[in-house]
């Protein structure tokens, strides 16, 4: 029975037999033609192709297992130093050697948070628009300026945001949100223009783009059907938008928020220009603030003192570490709906 | 019988103008931000573009003039030295991914790869920083272009991956059939007739990490000089721009203004290039 289901038979023909041991002995050399050392030639060609190839994709493996590696034993000291502690205590002290990470956590989860609240409804509204309303001429032109957005670099973000706006908040965005929803308690104190607010709208603007294309690409996956079944059934052209489209997109749209997140919680530079630096919780968003990667790029190279070093490096661990979830989560939602189609973070 | 229908009440229709109106304007708005920045950086920036910019190294803090030749020096061998890392091994992965990982292991390396792209930059430099640096010793070009290569590799493979999937299974099978070797196929023709799409994805890579300050400042470090070994700290325009930026002087504003449009104009202008190249197909094969 084993011999019956080997593929390797004496009737199958020459090709699938590249494989067979054809140089086992000097006996065999003899009856083998010649073509059919150019397949054995070819056999371990193959073979030693498909090695290079495959050393690349564990090559892929071995880079993220090192970078958490390398994060853990960096860390090492910080953690046995704080333990749990690190992540719910206050206090930022170089001199004193005593570090806790929680204002950076939650300036990272407050300016990301921020940032979604302006960049969703934007992203969504610019990818409905550029699939569903969008004359033909202008789709190119468009989606090429959205895409464009993602090609600034991130310091050039942070300098525009220094220069221009920062300013502008300062005058415009502030006062008018301190003086008509000042009674929330987010918008109070010193009009600075840096700080929390304008953190979160550089990376709005950063974020939009694999908002925006994600969206597109999950619209774009619902089937054509399901809008002729809304619209035969009366519905105006919102309504079947609203019915028909988001709401079989919603799973993707949500996954490609959530990736939009996992960009907004590692963003370093533009943010280390414009929050402020400052390792403090306040309710206002007018206050400065810091994150987890804003802290690491601006303190590690001052950094003196293993425990110090080591402390910034848990930070990034824990940074990793988050990131790593919101991206694996929004990965399984964009696969659930665009399925068959690789799910691709833009550049 | 359609005559009979209906009308459309006055709220629904009024819902649905209100709604596309916002969608629309949601769209006008997204590219405020571009045009603003762009704007900004091509009217500041040529305010103190001349030659010497492109020549001339800083000259020290107060003094009028000086450029910043080396920084581009230093970006332009931080790319090439990254792309020596990058797009091998992101071609490679790629071409696993399509060819070869058609099952659970390319599942978890397909994964590892977006995992690996969601990774923030500032950890990546970390990481180069405890791999390279701290055994080298100094801060280097090589080191900074290790972290830069990393970041390359999810990039190029990913997209290599989807451009290798359209090529039409029968190409595959035709070349096969003639008795040319697994490998000869993929290299000769499958990867030949996707080149364009190849091309475009380390364009892609390119134009992501060009713009990379943050994995720099633990790696490459930066530079005040002339420096073009592989061993030695490195300038790089990302770089030189934050540290300008942060300055409380007008005269490094201005010169930071001038670095971002030499550096956005870098990225536009190689994106421009490989178009025309690949659009003219002077490499072979392209299409």
């Amino acid at each position: 029975m084993p011999e019956h289901g080997h593929p390797r038979g004496p009737e199958v023909p020459a090709r699938t037999d590249m494989a067979a041991p054809v140089l086992g002995s000097s006996e065999t050399l003899r009856i083998v033609p010649k073509s059919r050392l150019v397949f054995r030639e070819n056999v371990i060609a193959d073979r030693v192709f498909r090695g290079v190839i495959l050393l690349c994709a564990l090559a892929v493996l071995a880079m993220v297992g090192l970078i958490f590696f390398e994060l853990v034993s960096q860390s090492r000291l910080s953690i046995s130093k704080f333990g749990f502690k690190f992540l719910v205590k206050q206090i930022w002290d170089p001199v004193a050697e005593d570090f806790g990470a929680l204002p950076f956590i939650y300036g990272t989860v407050v300016s990301s948070l921020v940032s979604l609240v302006i960049a969703v409804p934007l992203s969504v509204g610019t990818a409905l628009f550029l699939t569903e309303i969008c004359p033909l001429r202008i789709r190119a032109v468009l989606s090429l300026l959205v895409e464009l957005l993602a090609a600034i670099p991130s310091v050039i973000y942070g300098l525009w945001g220094i220069f221009v706006l920062a300013p502008f908040v300062r005058v415009h965005v502030e006062p008018f949100l301190a003086r008509y929803f000042g009674w929330t308690g987010l918008f109070e104190g010193p009009k600075y223009g840096w700080g929390m607010l304008a953190a979160g709208m550089i990376i709005a603007i950063m974020i939009l783009p694999i908002i925006a294309s994600i969206t597109r690409e999950v619209i774009t996956a619902v089937p054509r059907v399901q809008r002729e079944a809304a619209l035969a059934l009366g519905a105006t052209k919102w309504e079947m938008l609203r019915i028909a489209v988001l709401r079989n997109a919603r799973p993707g749209i949500f996954g490609a928020v959530i990736l939009g997140l996992g960009r907004a919680l590692g963003e370093t530079m533009a943010v280390t220009m414009v929050i402020g630096n400052r390792p403090e919780i306040a309710r206002s968003l007018f206050a400065p603030g810091y994150t987890l990667a804003s802290a690491v790029a601006n303190e590690f190279t001052e950094a003196v003192g293993n425990l110090y070093l080591s402390a910034l490096m848990e930070m990034a661990l824990i940074l990793f570490v988050i990131t790593l979830i919101v991206n694996a989560l929004a990965g399984l939602l964009v696969w659930s709906i665009a399925r068959g189609k690789p799910s691709r973070a833009l550049a | 019988m359609l005559k009979n229908l209906p009308k459309t009440s006055l709220r629904r229709r009024l819902s649905n103008w209100t709604a596309l109106g916002f969608i629309t304007l949601a769209a006008l708005i997204v590219t405020v931000p571009l045009f603003l920045i762009l704007g900004t950086v091509v009217v500041r920036g040529l305010g103190t573009f001349n030659w010497a910019f492109l020549t001339q190294i800083p000259k020290p803090i107060g003094e009028e003039g000086g450029g910043m030749g080396n920084a581009i020096l230093g970006s332009v061998l931080l790319l090439g030295f990254a792309s020596l890392i990058g797009v091998p091994l992101g071609i490679g992965a790629g071409i696993f991914l399509a060819e070869y990982g058609r099952n659970r292991f390319g599942n978890i390396v397909r994964f590892t790869a977006d995992v690996l792209n969601g990774v923030p930059s500032v950890v990546i430099g970390m990481t180069t920083w405890a791999l390279v640096v701290v055994p080298q010793g100094h801060f280097s070009l090589i080191s900074g272009s290790v972290a830069l290569g990393i970041m390359m590799i999810p990039v190029i493979s990913r997209t290599t991956e989807e451009v290798l999937l359209l090529v039409p299974q029968s190409i595959r099978e035709a070349a096969l059939g003639l008795g040319i070797p697994k490998w000869r196929t993929i290299l000769s023709v499958v990867l030949r007739s996707a080149s364009a799409g190849i091309v475009t994805s380390v364009m892609l890579a390119f134009a992501r990490i060009a713009g990379e300050s943050a994995p720099l400042m633990f790696t490459a470090f930066g530079n005040e000089f002339w420096s073009s070994s592989p061993n030695q700290p490195v300038a790089a325009l990302p770089l030189q721009i934050y540290k300008y930026a942060i300055q409380p002087y007008e005269q490094a504003h201005a010169q930071a203004w001038t670095a971002a449009l030499v550096l956005i104009s870098m990225i536009v202008l190689t994106v421009v290039f490989v178009r025309f190249i690949v659009g003219r197909g002077v490499i072979k094969g392209a299409r």
